[in-house]
């Protein structure tokens, strides 16, 4: 039962990874990078990793990825041009990327490490549920935690700077461009 | 299920995200590919925290998610900056910084 699960899983978000970078509309490639985070919220409930799962379905899955739909609608279908601009890119790209998939995996599968050809240890109810992550981000690593939340608030800072809208104090547009607002048209 | 296949897995969707990093030109679609790549680091964090047994992997995993989103909003008000001021979405093109 939990290898149907892995493999359904394992086939989602492969399918989705291979969909994100195959397909030509960068619409479609959100849409199918919404299917690989989802498979991947599923692996992460059969690893036990229930809050991860919640957070990456909602943050995600959702927020994230409708940011991602809008800028992508924003910005319009764009087609990329079929000319390479390096010879043979499409060639040696996918070569260099097996390349690395082999070389990680000799890493992974050939450590001395034991415990991964297991199943990992048992463990208690409790595990990876909201309480206990919770407990651990507010006691050990509050540090952390409280810098993770800085990050978010300068990079919301930084996102209005660098799209803001012309007029609206800082924009993007410097000297010596011609001042178009494609907001006006769109 | 052993740990090994959720890292190999996640050793595969790494090499995937980098392929796409390679392969594709549209700085949105470059984002999406940085994204996989995250996101197996992020699987191969939460198969380590289940095979150690604690959960100190997946409060990893979470702050890995809240870099990803800042990452995220950045890079798409970088794209709709350029997008307003006509500058072609196409990697290759954006060369004005290079030393």
């Amino acid at each position: 039962m939990v290898e149907v699960a892995f493999f359904a899983g394992a086939i989602g978000a492969l399918g989705g990874a291979i969909a994100v970078i195959a397909l030509n509309n960068p619409f479609y490639s959100v849409l199918a990078l919404i299917v690989h985070l989802i498979s991947l919220a599923g692996l992460f409930l059969l690893l036990h990793a229930e809050f991860i799962a919640a957070a990456q379905i909602v943050v995600y899955a959702g927020a994230v990825m409708v940011l991602y739909l809008f800028v992508a609608a924003y910005v319009g279908g764009t087609e990329e041009p079929i000319a390479q601009a390096i010879p043979g890119q499409r060639f040696v790209a996918p070569l260099l990327a097996a390349a690395l998939f082999v070389e990680v995996s000799i890493a992974v599968v050939g450590t001395s490490l034991a415990s991964i050809q297991t199943e990992g240890p048992v463990i208690e109810a409790g595990f990876g549920s909201p309480g206990s992550i919770g407990r651990l981000l507010l006691e050990r690593f509050l540090v952390a935690f409280e810098a993770a939340s800085m990050l978010l608030l300068i990079a919301a800072v930084g996102a209005i700077v660098l799209a803001g809208r012309k007029g609206t104090g800082t924009s993007a547009s410097g000297p010596g461009v011609p001042d178009v607002d494609r907001g006006e048209i769109v | 299920m052993d740990v090994s296949w959720y890292l190999v897995l996640s050793a595969l969707l790494f090499a995937t995200g980098a392929c796409g990093v390679l392969i594709r030109r549209s700085p949105l679609v470059i984002l999406l590919c940085l994204e996989l790549m995250l996101n197996a680091g992020n699987l191969a964090l939460v198969a380590f925290s289940r095979s150690n047994g604690n959960e100190e992997g997946q409060v990893f995993a979470l702050v890995v998610m809240v870099v990803a989103a800042c990452e995220v909003v950045v890079g798409l008000g970088l794209i709709v900056a350029m997008f307003r001021r006509r500058i072609a979405l196409d990697v290759d093109e954006i060369r004005e910084l290079r030393g």
